[in-house]
């Protein structure tokens, strides 16, 4: 337990080494370190960037699926209409040829039996003047009962 | 140990002494407690070998230092940084001072760990490799550094000098004086004597209590050691010997293993008193 000259030898290496260290051990030491931080902290804001962008993704991607599903929903229930619309006129228009077609032969057939019975009534007319005719022979004058037998006519139509 | 009984069959008292005595440039026992003609050769050689040793393994990390992924090597000494990054910013606020502040508290938390390390080593392995060496049985050689009260005195008045150094830079010439006389007690000059009083002894305790902790701490575990080591060398000069040399390894393993607590602590102490008094220099009153 003795103090002798070892002391400033002592003292002197002691602020050397230190020296040391501070010139040429802490600077890159520090230097690394920080430069691991930082590359941590980018890695951990990459991460959780690409975690919000695929949630986003995700969202973006439902969310068209949905778009997609009403769309393709829409476009059917419209060829739906479409096609009961097409099936509604081309009925109503069968109908409607139905109808005419069946307009067009009652009033054929009424004219033909207008035609058929005015026919028949000229003939009557004919039979019953040519029948008076045959029993009148004489007294009638045709000149002078013209205006009877039209009237007769007339009536008979 | 047991050769060297066996030749010089020394008493346990002069065992010790011998033990104690340094490898200095006056080649026998200091005679004077104060005697500064005289230079400890062994302190020196393993005190500058190991500092050499720890800047060397730092500037291999700082050398091989990358920002990926680190290696064990890298990882270890990274985290001793950290370590004394992370006190230094806590005591010292001076960014500036922290540059060489914190770099001489790694290297001195290192060295220190490493001098009191060579405790671990078996008391008389590196003498008697010594005494071989120089065909000298009683040449004179201690192994721990920090045993010796010179090697400890030395680095805290060097901490000591750069409290100096930083209580002028930071206060400057005068506004360290004006401290020195009217800290702690107050500004009245009939206080002034008082407070230059306080200052004075307030710094020699500092100082000195911070070199002889170490140096208690070292110059004790290396006595324990050696009078385990005494323990075992009985053996040979004693018919009982056979308890004593079982004695030894028990606890010379248990004093070993408590004595890793004791040379972590004591480096990391007198780390964090040499952050501590520069942080103070820094401090104004």
């Amino acid at each position: 337990m003795n103090l002798n000259a070892t002391l400033f030898v002592q003292l002197v290496v002691f602020l050397i080494l230190g020296g040391f260290t501070m010139k040429f051990v802490w600077p890159p030491v520090v230097k690394a370190l920080d430069e691991r931080a930082k590359k941590i902290a980018d890695g951990l804001a990459a991460a959780e960037k690409a975690k919000s962008d695929l949630a986003l993704a995700d969202r973006k991607a439902v969310e068209e699926l949905r778009t997609a599903r009403e769309k393709a929903g829409e476009i059917r229930a419209n060829a739906d209409r479409q096609a009961s619309e097409k099936v509604e006129d081309a009925r109503a228009e069968a109908a409607r040829i139905i109808a005419q077609a069946r307009e067009a032969a009652q009033a054929e057939a009424g004219l033909a039996a207008q035609h058929a019975r005015d026919a028949l009534r000229d003939q009557v007319a004919l039979l019953a003047v040519a029948g008076a005719e045959k029993i009148l022979r004489r007294e009638i004058d045709p000149k002078a009962h013209a205006d009877l037998l039209a009237n007769l006519k007339q009536e008979l139509q | 140990m047991a050769t060297e009984h066996a030749a010089a069959a020394p008493s346990p008292g002069e065992y010790i002494v011998h033990h104690l005595t340094h490898l200095n440039s006056s080649g026998e026992k200091q005679q004077n407690i104060v005697d500064w003609s005289v230079i400890n050769y062994d302190t020196l050689f393993y005190s500058i070998g190991l500092g050499l040793l720890t800047v060397f393994l730092l500037w291999i990390a700082a050398r091989r230092a990358t920002s990926g992924v680190p290696g064990r090597f890298q990882g270890s000494v990274e985290m001793l940084v950290e370590m004394v990054s992370d006190q230094a910013k806590g005591i010292i606020h001076s960014a500036e001072s922290r540059r060489f502040v914190a770099p001489l508290a790694l290297t001195v938390f290192i060295w220190i760990f490493f001098m009191n390390a060579m405790d671990l080593l078996p008391v008389d392995l590196l003498p008697m490799l010594w005494q071989q060496a120089t065909h000298d049985p009683h040449a004179f050689m201690r192994v721990v550094p920090t045993a010796d009260l010179s090697a400890t005195l030395g680095m805290s008045i060097g901490v000591l000098l750069l409290c100096v150094y930083y209580n002028i830079k930071i206060k400057g010439v005068t506004g360290w004086a004006h401290e020195l006389f009217t800290a702690p007690f107050g500004a009245h000059p009939v206080l002034w004597p008082v407070n230059f009083l306080m200052q004075i002894i307030e710094f020699l305790a500092k100082t000195i209590s911070h070199g002889m902790r170490l140096f208690g701490n070292m110059y004790a575990g290396e006595l324990v050691f050696m009078l385990i080591a005494l323990m075992g060398g009985a053996w040979a000069v004693s018919t009982s010997g056979i308890l004593l040399a079982i004695g030894h390894v028990l606890a010379g393993t248990a004093w070993a293993i408590f004595h890793i607590l004791i040379i972590l602590l004591q480096a990391f102490i007198f780390m964090m008193l040499t952050l501590v008094y520069i942080g103070q220099a820094h401090e104004e009153h």
